[in-house]
């Protein structure tokens, strides 16, 4: 870790951009209030603003020496607030407006990663029109036949576990499908592959990405849904996870080949699937982690022994330095 | 190495708190409360529309001249002159001297909520069965959980609770050994539905709760906003044992004072007193002594009758915003009074699952599966009409509207559109 980067940060007004429009909103005023109060604690001008009509204006008027990102779901990650931040010359956390735009869009990512030669489960991609144009049944029918269950639903984009659903059971499809649609027009259908839930947060300080301890994911209630991420109690999570030394150093380099691939600068959260064989599956990777009370990354830089507010405090130092 | 919850009490929580967990629901509605979204998921009064000038000289009046009393504790029961002027207010419904409301066995709580969590204290141990109308208050049902009981939900139609339904529930109930601990209606215009338990059906179902020696909680929020005249007499009026009647100020005049009462017969009443002090002492006695002086100093008829006709006027702009525009296959009750309507999508519709998409049309309701214990009322979602003005509520009914009908679509696609087992 770098030295003392709270003293280079003492002059300086930092903006935690939190709330929004999107269905992740709560989740991510959580993250903004704990991203203030970490870099508060260590003497950091930090104040929270909502994305709202006023947004524009006060960046304008008063620009902030840089912005770090609590918005979770779109307009945070799917990159079309930090291209705006780019176009007004302000200094932000994280990777770049078409970083971030590729990783958002989870089949994408996932074509990307299978061409750098990276595991990710089997997965079809599709918007509603084309169940309505070639009849649901049938294309159902074929999907279930060619990929078998149990398939993993989800919304092509966006986060929490909102509209996630594990079917195991035919019947249960149609549903699903409409659950992910409720959240967006494409579908993401994906193969489970039956393992350890891992997290990965990888953060980059300067001298290249590095993977904090792997953080393992086991729900009480069997599903990490909205339910077991944010209420306390609900999950438990092993960190680092129960792996083998030999799985371990795995599941990390493959984190970090996919935040490299996905050129995600700063820091990342890359979620896998560890089968039972050791082979770590990509599943996806966000650009601005939770970093709630339950939250992955606040979690794995604990274990690493890196202070939540000190660590944010250097990837803001070098998001001024970069510009 | 164990792993960690990130909850160094798991262990420890009373059985109780099991049962209590945030939903993805209570995620959709912090975006419901920004200002481009039209909230229909509500159930605010419109306190905007009280005369809060005089009610700030009201209550600097008070400070001024009692202000000792009222920033001291107070009797548990409650303070004796709003105790009175409650017995005023009943009296205005039917329930009077002659059907033996005396402020003597009036008790002063936190809003209705405390005096529901207070009746269910005092009557009922965990896995006890209350009985309840399905869809019923949302707020009931969170009382009722955390007191680990077990809630029967017996069926409501355009005339309110179906008397019939509760016969043949009370039966089954009795043929399994369970004897239910109470019934809880709201049957004035009631919430989520809006509906009122007509004249007939009263007497009916009082009967009914007499001739199975069945507890009757009144929970009677509404009462004073009638839109076509008064609503029929309160149960209480008509019966005086057997029936613990639970009022509020929320409605008449505010919300946020949480002023609330419940009247039960006298040993009844020393339980309950007792049950209060143990969890809060006693009552605000400034929220109290402003709630004296709205009753005894202010036109606070006048004020009960300007929310009257605001609601009406809201109520009328809902209902000819739905008839408008909502797409065929729809239903929703025409209440005569309170603040919601309760809308039942086409077949095949999940409200619960369309919340997102509304919301991301800008438009918020609460999905039905909230006012049911049992997980039921994926089918229909409540809609209120108190708080939004009119011309929002009818671009709120548009977007919903659109969503319903995209919706519809979409479910006729994935209609029977399961894959086959054996191949799958």
């Amino acid at each position: 870790m770098t030295g003392e980067p709270a003293a280079a940060l003492a002059d300086a007004r930092v903006l935690i951009l939190a709330g929004g429009l999107s269905y992740e909103r709560d989740v991510s005023l959580r993250s903004g209030r704990r991203i203030a109060d970490a870099l508060g604690e260590l003497g950091v001008h930090a104040e929270l603003a909502d994305v709202d009509a006023s947004l524009l204006s006060s960046l304008a008027k008063d620009p902030p020496e840089a912005v770090v990102f609590a918005l979770h779901g779109a307009p945070g990650e799917d990159g079309s607030l930090r291209g705006v931040l780019e176009l007004l010359g302000v200094p932000y956390v994280g990777p770049s407006a078409t970083s971030a735009r590729r990783a958002w869009d989870k089949p994408g990512a996932k074509t990307l990663l299978r061409e750098a030669g990276l595991a990710t489960p089997d997965w079809i991609a599709l918007p509603r029109e084309t169940f309505s144009d070639l009849g649901a049944a049938a294309l159902l029918d074929r999907i279930a036949q060619r990929m078998g269950l149990p398939l993993v639903v989800k919304p092509s984009q966006g986060g929490s576990g909102l509209g996630v659903q594990r079917v195991t059971d035919a019947a249960d499809l149609p549903a699903a499908m409409m659950a992910a649609f409720a959240y967006g027009d494409v579908a993401l259908i994906e193969r489970f592959v039956p393992g350890v839930d891992v997290a990965v947060s990888i953060v980059d300080l300067g001298e290249g990405p590095v993977a904090l301890p792997a953080v393992e994911i086991a729900p009480k209630g069997g599903e990490y849904d909205y339910v077991a991420r944010y209420n306390a109690g609900a999950t438990t999570w092993h960190c680092p996870a129960r792996l083998s030394d030999e799985v371990a150093a795995r599941v990390a380099e493959v984190a970090v080949a996919a935040h490299t691939a996905l050129n995600l600068g700063d820091l990342s959260r890359v979620d896998l699937m560890v089968a039972e064989d050791g082979t770590p599956w990509f599943l996806e990777a966000n650009v601005a982690p939770g970093m709630t009370e339950t939250s992955l990354l606040p979690h794995a830089a604990r274990a690493a022994g890196i202070g939540l507010g000190q660590l944010l405090a250097s990837l803001v130092e070098r998001a001024i330095k970069r510009h | 190495m164990s792993g960690t919850t990130l909850d160094d009490y798991t262990d420890r929580y009373a059985q109780r708190v099991h049962g209590m967990a945030q939903s993805e629901i209570r995620a959709l509605f912090s975006v419901a409360s920004r200002p481009e979204v039209v909230s229909l998921a509500g159930g605010n009064p419109y306190t905007a529309a009280l005369p809060l000038g005089d009610v700030g000289e009201m209550f600097a009046e008070m400070l001024a001249t009692d202000g000792a009393k009222a920033l001291l504790y107070g009797p548990g029961q409650g303070d004796v002159a709003l105790r009175e002027a409650i017995c005023m207010v009943m009296a205005d419904s039917g329930i009077d001297l002659s059907s033996g409301a005396s402020p003597d066995d009036v008790v002063v709580t936190v809003g209705a909520q405390q005096a529901l969590d207070l009746l269910t204290r005092v009557f009922c141990d965990p896995g006890d069965v209350v009985i309840a109308e399905g869809p019923t208050y949302v707020g009931a049902l969170g009382v009722f959980q955390a007191a680990q009981c077990q809630v029967v939900h017996v069926p409501v139609d355009d005339e309110g609770l179906i008397p019939e339904a509760l016969e043949e529930t009370l039966a089954v109930l009795a043929k399994a050994g369970k004897r239910p601990k109470f019934l809880y209606t709201v049957p004035t215009y009631q919430n989520p539905t809006g509906v009122t338990l007509t004249e007939a059906r009263r007497e009916r179902v009082l009967d009914i709760c007499e001739a199975a020696d069945l507890l009757v909680v009144e929970d009677d929020p509404y009462g004073a906003l009638g839109f076509e005249g008064q609503p029929p007499r309160p149960l209480r009026a008509r019966r005086r044992s057997g029936i613990f009647y639970v009022g509020t100020f929320s409605k008449t005049f505010a919300a946020g004072l949480r002023v609330g009462w419940v009247l039960a017969p006298p040993a009844v009443r020393d339980k309950i007193v007792l049950a209060t002090e143990a969890a809060i002492l006693c009552p605000s006695a400034l929220a109290q002594g402003a709630v004296v002086r709205y009753l005894t100093a202010m036109p606070w008829r006048e004020q009960v009758k300007t929310f009257r006709e605001l609601y009406a006027s809201r109520r009328d702009a809902l209902l000819s915003a739905l008839t408008d525009y909502m797409p065929a296959g729809m239903r929703w009750t025409k209440p005569g009074g309170g603040l919601f309507v309760w809308a039942e999508l086409p077949e095949g519709l999940d409200s619960k699952a369309m919340l997102p998409r509304a919301l991301q049309q800008r438009v918020a309701y609460v999905p039905g599966t909230g006012f049911y214990a049992d997980g039921s009322g994926r089918g229909q979602m409540r809609l209120n009409f108190s708080f939004p003005p009119a011309d929002r509520i009818r671009e709120g009914v548009r977007r919903l509207a659109d969503v319903i009908s995209e919706q519809s679509a979409l479910s006729q696609t994935f209609e029977g559109a399961a894959p086959r087992t054996d191949d799958a």
